[in-house]
């Protein structure tokens, strides 16, 4: 299928404080939150973005919805550039692409009724008000809220944690749009609510044919979500594959480190020790070549000489790295 | 058993009435052993875990039960006097237990010359050894806490509970905040600190693959209360309970083949009402008549001290067979 999003070489440095012996050499140090990330997430796709805090998963997220603007490279939605988008089109693009955020207590106004939180894009969108009630009621029906007229009155700590998320995704989808960004949507909610919660999020993207993101640490989480995994070391990718594959035969020997890690319910799976020691390096000074050659049990001098690059080590499966996989 | 609770009740004034957090709970705690205290938000976990060490909120207090440390009773004010001592604290966000304005080294310091009584020299010793202990360079207890990742943090905060060498250990939600990768390495950790100091260790999370990767026993909590406990192997491959059973499939497993975590429909019931019968009464697929108008008690089962308050206990075969199948969590 077509591509619906186009990323390609992709950066987002951030400047940093400078020291006094910067500042004197005209010195401008960056935080390099992304550097380099190419992909394409076809139109209808489910695409997992996995790494731990500071690979720039979240910054990726914000960059894709074009709440924040790459320092390098560009990103395309349906072959428009993003970074060109202005007056209509920009309009029409903020409709269509829609964010859910991580934490439903904190992403709701508490001051605002839960009808009026999910109307508010509505609004904002210039739809006519006349019609905010029936789109309102939709996107309830979607997210199975019965008895509509039991919580468009309420405030939202009247809710419980799985009903706010299920209004949070309302509000997302009452614009019906076609992409959507998911940042660690259910990683607040309580395990027995939160299997309700991505059941839903399934359903949904199935039943109106949406492209999504949900970006993830929590790799056994995003299993149940997305059939094609990302994962992101210190600011780029290190692998892109089926998430079957990725969990099963991992080829990136950090992918490998971040499968060895995740704990399982089931005492009788053994679990291997960790291969890798050591902890993400500073991303103001990351290592030359290979980001992650300094903590790789498999490091060899072109490591450092030499950055690797996305090729293909499967079907459908890119990883970049020197070894032999 | 280092540790016993016997009936706990903790209750909590509030402005909508009496809430009570902890209603009936017991456990114990073998020695050398790591038990984990797993739960939702809500079920009276961390409370039942405030309550050992006396540190409830202000507007809590033990309603009744019984607390045995090394067998001896211990009530609110006895309990402040074991800290640091006998039972020492890990939470979950070191944050909270290390203050931004002074070194790592000096807070360690000071817990052993003001609480262990010990010089300042052979605390700076006891600082360097606690380091080395949890995997920290010595060079980094000149740093500010500021100064140290999360998993550091971390690290530190296990260092200072371990400064006065107690023999138990509670560790509320200790590696939550990390990075997986970092999680693995403090769990290990953990596990090595409690084998080579024959520590005792409480661990509460609401994570049962932590369980499952680190402790020895489980106690399941619900709504305040204890509904199951035994081994972990025993509990986690056999449920008794049908919590469990649900917790264990709504619970994502990496390795598992099942494409679908199923969800327990509902939530907890409100702990500031009159609540008869069994607690999880309505949400459970198995639920009887019987169920609604009394509880179980937590009742020794088959083998190895395996424990669950079930009514329908007799029935725990058949009963997680066709929990098994996630049509039977279907809400109606």
């Amino acid at each position: 299928m077509a591509a619906l999003v186009e990323l390609r070489d992709v950066s987002k440095h951030f400047p940093v404080a400078r020291t006094l012996g910067e500042l004197a050499r005209g010195q401008h140090p960056v935080v390099r939150a992304l550097d380099g990330v190419s992909f394409d997430i076809g139109a209808g796709d489910a695409v997992a973005i996995v790494g731990e805090s500071g690979c720039g998963k979240t910054t990726l997220g914000r960059l894709m919805l074009k709440l924040a603007e790459p320092t390098g490279g560009s990103i395309s939605f349906e072959g428009g550039e993003l970074a060109r988008l202005s007056g209509d089109k920009l309009k029409v693009f903020r409709r269509q692409a829609q964010l859910v955020f991580q934490n439903p207590f904190d992403s709701l106004n508490p001051r605002f009724t839960i009808y009026r939180a999910v109307a508010e894009p509505l609004r904002n969108a210039g739809v006519p008000t006349r019609q905010h009630a029936e789109r309102v009621a939709d996107a309830f029906r979607r997210v199975h809220l019965p008895d509509l007229e039991r919580y468009l009155d309420r405030y939202p700590h009247q809710l419980s944690g799985g009903q706010l998320q299920r209004v949070v995704l309302a509000r997302a989808l009452v614009l019906e749009p076609r992409f959507l960004v998911a940042d660690e949507p259910v990683s607040m909610l309580d395990v027995s609510v939160r299997a309700g919660i991505l059941a839903l999020m399934r359903e949904v993207r199935e039943a109106m044919g949406l492209t999504a993101v949900y970006i993830s640490h929590d790799l056994a989480l995003v299993r149940y979500l997305c059939e094609r995994t990302i994962v992101m070391y210190l600011g780029g990718v290190v692998e892109d594959g089926p998430t079957d594959e990725i969990v099963r035969r991992p080829r990136h020997p950090y992918t490998r480190a971040l499968v060895a890690a995740v704990p399982v319910p089931d005492p009788d799976q053994p679990r291997a020790p960790l291969p890798i020691h050591g902890n993400v390096p500073d991303a103001r000074e990351p290592p030359s070549g290979c980001s992650f050659r300094d903590r790789c049990p498999h490091a060899m001098p072109r490591c450092a000489a030499e950055k690797p690059l996305l090729r293909v080590t499967g079907k459908g499966h890119y990883t970049a790295c020197h070894l032999d996989l | 058993m280092i540790l016993e609770v016997d009936d706990l009740r903790i209750h909590y004034a509030t402005q909508g009435g009496t809430v009570r957090a902890v209603d009936g709970a017991s456990f114990a705690v073998p020695e050398g052993k790591i038990v984990g205290l797993v739960g939702e938000s809500g079920c009276g976990k961390t409370t039942a875990v405030r309550a050992i060490m006396g540190v409830l909120s202000e507007n809590g207090r033990r309603a009744g039960g019984r607390i045995a440390f090394k067998g001896r009773v211990v009530d609110e004010a006895a309990t402040k006097q074991l800290l640091w001592r006998d039972i020492a604290y890990v939470p979950q966000s070191a944050m909270n237990s290390l203050d931004p304005v002074y070194t790592v080294g000096r807070q360690i310091a000071e817990v052993l010359t003001k609480r262990g009584g010990r010089s300042a020299a052979a605390a700076k010793a006891r600082a360097i050894e606690l380091f080395d202990l949890v995997g920290l360079s010595d060079r980094r207890l000149g740093d500010y806490p500021h100064q140290f990742s999360g998993g550091m943090r971390q690290r530190a905060a296990i260092a200072m509970a371990l400064a006065l060498e107690p023999s138990l250990l509670l560790a509320d939600e200790p590696v939550t905040a990390l990075d997986v990768i970092v999680q693995r390495q403090v769990l290990d950790t953990l596990r090595d600190l409690q084998q080579r100091l024959r520590l005792s260790m409480v661990m509460v999370t609401h994570d049962i693959s932590v369980v499952a990767y680190l402790c020895d026993e489980v106690v399941v909590m619900y709504a305040g209360q204890v509904v199951e406990s035994g081994p972990v192997r025993e509990v986690l491959a056999r449920p008794r309970h049908p919590y469990t059973m649900g917790l264990r499939n709504a619970f994502p497993d990496l390795l598992s083949d099942a494409l679908e975590l199923v969800p327990i429909y509902g939530g907890p019931p409100d702990l500031g009402a009159t609540l008869d019968g069994c607690r999880f009464a309505p949400r459970c697929p198995f639920a009887q008549d019987s169920c609604r108008a009394g509880t179980a008690a937590l009742a020794d089962a088959a083998a190895e001290s395996h424990r669950s308050a079930c009514r329908r206990d007799n029935e725990a075969d058949q009963l997680r067979a066709a929990a098994m199948d996630p049509a039977t969590w279907q809400h109606s």
